[in-house]
């Protein structure tokens, strides 16, 4: 199988889809805050706690959805933490970022160990099966790689789509927005600057507790410790390749994704035979690390991204 | 690399020690125990017990409570970066002996332990023992027995000749039993051909699912499942799989064939013995994993029972034998595996 046999080949494409998706909910999650000007490093964690909580919300009976339900709410209510150590309180977002990813990834196995004290290997749930879309699962390659996926990948781009809406064509968007570039001016309209980046941290962490619920709910059926692996890190780095936009963070995402789903397959041809696996394996990194290079040239960074807002100094 | 500094001491099993050792303490008078002392061990692992891996060494060591031989207790899901304090911790609460993993912390492992003499170190490892230390010795989990059986069943079982094998990392006990897997399926069929891939993480099951259906597109018809994730690919796709360290069947009853399962009741019931004894020193523990020594064996064919070609079958009764007898030795080889 060649190169062009891979990238033209509908499975290679729904591979792509499929990785992408708990990416996309994280990055989305990660853009909100930072739109809101606040860098959000608890992102690792709260993956983790939403894997675990989406998991064991339905290992212990809700629906699917539930448990998606339940992920959201556990994000937030990391979120919350972060936020008020950050917003309210103006303290380094980097300590406190890392701070809740450790202690998000404490409490996951804390709470994991307290409801399974033993068990030969943690149980599997019936996880989102693949829905095909009617008439459009049918279009060629597209059909099988877009709209052949389970309901969770589809949540994914209809968040991205909304996200985008709501930051760039609403009212509340634009304070959002305006709270990451000029806090003052938001503070001039009589708007809480802390109120709102409170409210995009919050909602944005619920986000990412989602994306880490893709890969116990969608990707896989059980919880494993670990698994969530450094995904929050590559969010991180996506929206800053998407230049703080939806749309271009979501293609960052499945371009990243198909750099991956692409290296595994290029590893099964001859050529894996000769080139160490490691170099595989660094691929969408490395050629992730050169598009964000061109990308970010046209970037603009929120101006008040990581700058504290304390009412009424200069 | 792990991000979880994070480790507790299980409240239940120190409980479950105290009772053992309350329970050991009426049996003592009895006589049955009376001349061997019983052990103060302690295991330090950095997953959860529940792991592949560590679960073997965690069940064997419950076992030898269970027994009456030791008094047992654990850390777990403790990251390489705690991993010597941790060490310490025990040694400086007068365990007789530590048991657990060092493969990412093989030089920090072994300065703590030149501090303890007097402390046991029976340690998963990727190197050697050193003579110069004579208090830590090394285990691996050398199963190649039973994976080279496990192939053997392999090779008849797949009808496209295309196996795909999932790994972590390449690193010798992976390696190791991906070749005697690979020695045992071409000998069933000299032209299997293998796809070899590794993941880079432990445990990513969603990106090790993602390997193996890219080998099941490319042709595969019998996955080696190493990692978890794989064999979820196996059932999904309906091909067949076959399971590793521990026996995966009850969970995939319709596609894992069989599984090569470790024992890590031998290499601890040996070193228990010789702590006891005082004549523990610097040995490398490998071999007590072997079939020989009970230290590996293929799980019971369960739901394939009458579904595996005959032929298959009287060669794993065959190699069994000679390997038990000694007729019969699996190659070791540890270089990493390469796709055909």
């Amino acid at each position: 199988m060649d190169l062009f046999d891979i990238l033209l080949s509908a499975s290679f494409w729904a591979a792509a889809i499929r990785i992408a998706s708990p990416l996309i909910f994280a990055t989305i999650g990660e853009l909100i805050c930072e739109r809101a000007g606040v860098l959000n490093l608890g992102i690792e964690g709260i993956m983790v706690a939403g894997a675990f909580a989406g998991w064991i919300s339905v290992w212990a009976g809700l629906p699917l959805w539930g448990g998606v339900a339940v992920a959201l709410l556990v994000g937030m209510a990391f979120g919350a933490l972060h936020s008020v150590l950050s917003v309210p309180f103006g303290l380094s977002q980097h300590v406190v970022g890392v701070g809740i990813t450790l202690l998000a990834t404490s409490v996951t196995f804390y709470t994991y160990r307290v409801v399974l004290p033993e068990v030969s290997s943690p149980p599997k749930i019936q996880a989102f099966q693949p829905y095909e879309i009617p008439l459009l699962s049918d279009i060629p390659l597209l059909g099988p790689a877009l709209f052949s996926q389970t309901p969770l990948t589809y949540a994914a781009f209809v968040l991205a789509l909304i996200t985008g809406l709501v930051l760039f064509r609403t009212p509340l968007g634009l304070a959002v927005r305006a709270a990451g570039e000029n806090p003052s001016a938001v503070a001039a309209q009589g708007l809480s600057v802390t109120a709102i980046r409170m409210g995009a941290v919050i909602v944005g962490s619920g986000f990412m507790a989602v994306g880490g619920a893709f890969l116990t709910m969608s990707a896989f059926d059980s919880f494993f410790f670990d698994m969530v692996g450094g995904r929050g890190w590559i969010c991180i780095a996506l929206v800053v390749f998407g230049a703080w936009r939806p749309g271009k963070a979501v293609l960052g995402a499945i371009l990243f994704a198909a750099f991956d789903a692409l290296q595994i397959r290029v590893q099964q041809t001859s050529l894996g035979t000769v080139i160490p696996y490691q170099i595989f394996l660094m691929m969408p990194y490395v050629l992730s690390i050169l598009a964000l290079v061109l990308m970010s040239r046209s970037a603009q960074v929120p101006a008040a991204l990581m700058v504290p807002f304390n009412k009424g100094t200069r | 690399m792990r991000k979880t500094p994070f480790h507790i001491q299980s409240r239940r099993s120190f409980l479950k020690s105290s009772i053992a050792g309350a329970a050991v303490a009426v049996a003592l008078p009895a006589g049955a125990f009376a001349q061997a002392k019983v052990l103060k061990v302690a295991g330090i692992y950095t997953v959860p017990v529940e792991q592949q891996w560590v679960s073997r060494i965690h069940i064997a060591a419950v076992a030898a409570q269970e027994r009456g031989d030791i008094e047992y207790t654990y850390s777990e899901n403790t990251a390489n970066t705690d991993y010597p304090r941790v060490m310490r911790e025990y040694a400086e609460q007068g365990y007789d002996m530590i048991i657990g993993e060092i493969f990412g912390v093989e030089q920090e492992a072994r300065e703590v332990a030149a501090d303890y003499p007097d402390v046991a170190f029976l340690m998963g490892s990727s190197f050697k023992e050193d003579p110069a230390l004579a208090n830590l010795s090394v285990f691996d989990n050398y199963v190649q027995d039973a994976s080279y059986l496990s192939g053997i069943i392999a090779g008849a079982m797949s009808e496209s000749g295309k196996i795909g094998m999932v790994g972590g990392f390449p690193i010798p006990e992976v390696n190791r039993l991906m070749h005697a897997f690979m020695a045992g399926a071409k000998e069933m069929n000299p032209d299997i051909a293998f796809q070899v891939s590794f993941i880079g993480s432990w445990f990513d099951p969603p990106k090790a699912k993602e390997t193996a259906y890219a080998m099941i597109e490319n042709g595969a018809d019998l996955l080696y499942a190493e990692r978890f994730g794989v064999s979820d690919a196996a059932k999904e796709k309906g091909i067949l799989a076959i399971g590793n360290v521990i026996d995966t069947q009850p969970d995939y009853p319709d596609t894992v064939v069989a599984s090569a399962i470790w024992h890590f009741e031998p290499t601890l019931d040996a070193a228990i013995a010789k702590v006891q004894a005082g004549t523990f020193t610097a040995e490398d523990y490998g071999t007590y994993s072997f079939m020989k020594e009970g230290g590996c064996s293929l799980a019971p064919y369960g739901t394939f029972e009458g579904k595996i070609p005959q032929e298959a079958l009287d060669l794993v009764a065959k190699r069994t034998e000679e390997i038990k007898s000694g007729a019969y030795t699996v190659t070791i080889n540890d270089e990493e595996p390469k796709s055909s």
